[in-house]
């Protein structure tokens, strides 16, 4: 008995049914809900990725960011993302409507970074950050990202940009940390992020 | 498979058109399935530096941190990238068309495409490498390569689906084998995916979390549509031939087939569940998944109930020792996949180190493994020489499977702990993050065995491609077999 064509057309059969179901389906559904609300998101994007801060996004896709720091929080009594104060509601599809990659992530080796524009709105600390997190994070097991500063000769003035290290980190007299331009755009796009104001999908 | 069930019955004259038969299906082969080997051994120790280097760095974050391409976010993915594709794939491809030429009883066709493909897959992998660690990743989970390097896996796919459809076309035996329904399917599977998943992250992206449904749906079905059925397609062959007796039942064959075919498709998106998704997607994702305790149970009674008796012949026999392991791991990781896919249990375990010990079970215990055996059956008909060493095939053994096993229990453990302690809001964040040290240190001890497993692997491997040492008569085993009838393993004598 010849099985091939039987093989073959269930293969494709089976095949067929879960794609319409995952990828059409929700394809489907979700973009109707992003044209009502073209407008508000389209200028919301245009806000938030405005220059710098998109390209910040491509030093975060480009270091692998997404590895260890999710950018979702789970809904109340799921998880403890919100008691954790990573947001204060979960995050819904229209928070991320126009993103190109959508950077939902799938590990916490580090805390969600769903709302960090929020919860710490301050660039200087996000500098020291990511120049050695034990600066401020003693314990951390994050990589130091100093290949995006500059440890630099002062020559003629100290300059404006360069990091106010704490005295224990402080570098060999003479010398400054500079953050380059990637480490600033990085910082911008952090502090874009900020999920926390309501939308029509998060309305009661 | 008639001359395994029934040797007895084929004349002497059958038996010789057999044997030149398979002569010339493994000439054919020889060239196209030993290059996929050699490139397969090439990124596996490529992907191991990396997986050393990215666990290394979890425990002492400032280990090698200066230059930019090692930083661990680039890493990481480059090691996923290196094992998915270029150890996994092309031993899997190199198993698939040996497999389909054997089966079909007919020569492998089109081999100078082949050729071609390998090549050209290689460079892919290459070009797909550097980019990840120049920093062109695309930060897509399995879909790192910069967008330059999928043409060169859609073109090389493209060269390979055709001759191994062409191949099984010609066949010359008419009965359909249940190894070939899994590898049709693979062959068919795997370029669907392949591509409507990167035109639609890669290409044409669409908007918004519709992505990640998409991003999931592949990610998870790269396991369980590529790598799954020429997995269980190789122990489908190989346990019968090794052990010199047929499947167990045709019908729990045909049933674990259908019902993997149906419910692995739909098990992706349990990897967003919490997720900003519709509940529906998530919730049919979660269906397919426990859906897929019947595909599993019924392959893991149809394998065990085919080895039952005959256990003490891993004593003897490297394949069936490697695939044995890998078949109980499969039965092992889709158990826990489909028990892992339940809202309760994934509010733990999402997130955390646990899913990394689940997915090296999958990718690893079960499908890496596979390989290894199938590797060790194939080589030696195509290279004409038996293995160099029987003591260091087992010392290939032990340090991969302990090595797994130590990887599987420290990150279970550590992740499911890390789990509840992060859904407890009153312990700090850091405090957590210290006390997984121990766990991330204990895997990167798992990983060194698993390296020296695989250095060993691409020693024998390279020593048989040079005809090393001396010629022997019989094959290569673990310990020499006495000389009693029942203990017969059917192997066949290289070259033949």
């Amino acid at each position: 008995m010849n099985q091939a064509p039987t093989i073959f057309l269930g293969v494709f059969l089976s095949f067929a049914s879960a794609w319409l179901g995952l990828v059409v389906a929700p394809y489907l559904q979700l973009t109707p809900q992003r044209s009502a609300n073209a407008i508000a998101s389209d200028a919301q994007d245009r806000a938030a990725l405005g220059g710098i801060a998109a390209q910040g996004r491509d030093v975060y896709l480009a270091n692998g960011c997404v590895y260890c720091h999710s950018q979702q929080v789970r809904p109340e009594g799921f998880g403890s993302d919100i008691d954790r104060g990573w947001g204060p509601r979960r995050t819904v599809a229209q928070d991320y409507a126009g993103e190109r990659p959508v950077l939902l992530g799938t590990m916490r080796t580090g805390p969600d970074l769903a709302n960090i524009g929020a919860r710490q709105p301050s660039a200087t600390w996000h500098h020291l950050h990511l120049y050695n997190p034990r600066i401020t994070s003693p314990g951390s097991i994050m990589p130091r990202f100093a290949f995006l500063y500059e440890h630099r000769k002062i020559v003629g003035q100290r300059s404006n940009a360069s990091l106010k290290l704490p005295p224990e980190w402080e570098l060999e007299p003479g010398y400054e940390v500079v953050p380059s331009g990637e480490a600033k755009a990085l910082v911008a796009y952090l502090l874009s992020l900020d999920r926390t104001g309501s939308l029509e999908e998060t309305a009661p | 498979m008639s001359e395994m069930t029934a040797p007895a019955v084929h004349a002497a004259a059958d038996r010789q058109v057999f044997a030149r038969q398979r002569a010339a299906i493994d000439a054919s082969a020889r060239l196209p399935v030993l290059g996929f080997f050699a490139g397969a051994v090439f990124w596996l120790l490529v992907g191991t530096a990396l997986a050393l280097l990215a666990s290394i760095k979890l425990h002492n974050p400032e280990f090698l941190d200066s230059a930019p391409w090692l930083t661990f976010g680039r890493v990481r993915p480059a090691h996923l990238n290196t094992m998915a594709y270029g150890w996994a794939s092309q031993a899997g491809l190199g198993v698939l068309l040996w497999l389909m030429a054997r089966l079909a009883r007919a020569e492998l066709c089109h081999t100078r495409l082949l050729i071609v493909s390998v090549a050209v897959w290689n460079v892919g992998m290459l070009a797909g490498t550097i980019g990840i660690l120049a920093g062109e990743s695309t930060s897509i989970e399995w879909l790192e390569f910069p967008p330059f390097a999928p043409p060169f896996f859609a073109i090389a796919f493209a060269l390979i689906a055709v001759s191994a459809m062409v191949t099984f076309r010609n066949r010359r035996e008419c009965h359909v084998y249940v190894t070939q329904w899994y590898l049709i399917g693979a062959v068919f599977w795997f370029p669907w995916l392949y591509t409507a998943a990167n035109l639609l992250l890669l290409y044409t992206p669409v908007s918004g979390v519709s992505q990640a449904s998409i991003n999931w749906w592949y990610a998870h079905n790269v396991l369980g549509l590529w790598l799954t059925p020429i997995g269980l397609g190789a122990v489908y062959y190989l346990l019968p031939k090794v052990l010199g007796r047929p499947i167990y039942s045709y019908q729990l064959s045909l049933l674990g087939f259908w019902s993997l075919a149906l419910f692995y498709n739909w098990a992706g998106v349990h990897h967003l569940i919490g997720g900003p998704l519709p509940a529906w997607l998530i919730t049919l994702s979660i269906v397919g998944s426990g859906m897929m305790v019947i595909p599993v149970i019924t392959v893991a009674i149809n394998h065990h109930m085919t080895v039952v008796g005959n256990f003490r012949q891993l004593r003897y026999s490297p394949t069936l020792r490697f695939i044995v392991f890998g078949a109980m791991s499969y039965t092992v990781v889709s158990v826990q996949g489909a028990l892992q896919s339940l809202r309760t249990v994934n509010e733990v375990t999402h997130f955390t180190h646990y899913t990394v010990a689940h997915a090296h079970l999958g990718v690893y215990a079960f499908f890496t493994m596979i390989m290894f055996g199938s590797i060790y059956y194939i080589v030696p008909r195509l290279t004409g020489w038996e293995w160099a060493s029987g003591r260091l095939i087992s010392f290939h053994f032990w340090t991969t499977a302990v090595g797994v096993a130590l990887y599987f229990l420290a990150l279970t453990f550590g992740g499911w702990w890390q789990g509840l302690e992060m859904n407890n809001a009153d312990v700090p964040f850091l405090t957590i993050v210290q006390k997984t040290l121990p766990y991330l240190r204990a895997r990167s001890a798992a990983g060194l065995l698993m390296a020296a497993g695989h250095l060993a692997f691409a020693v024998l491997f390279t020593l048989n491609l040079l005809h090393f040492g001396e010629r022997r008569s019989g094959p290569t085993l673990f310990v020499e077999r006495p000389q009693e009838a029942d203990l017969a393993l059917t192997v066949e004598p290289a070259g033949s």
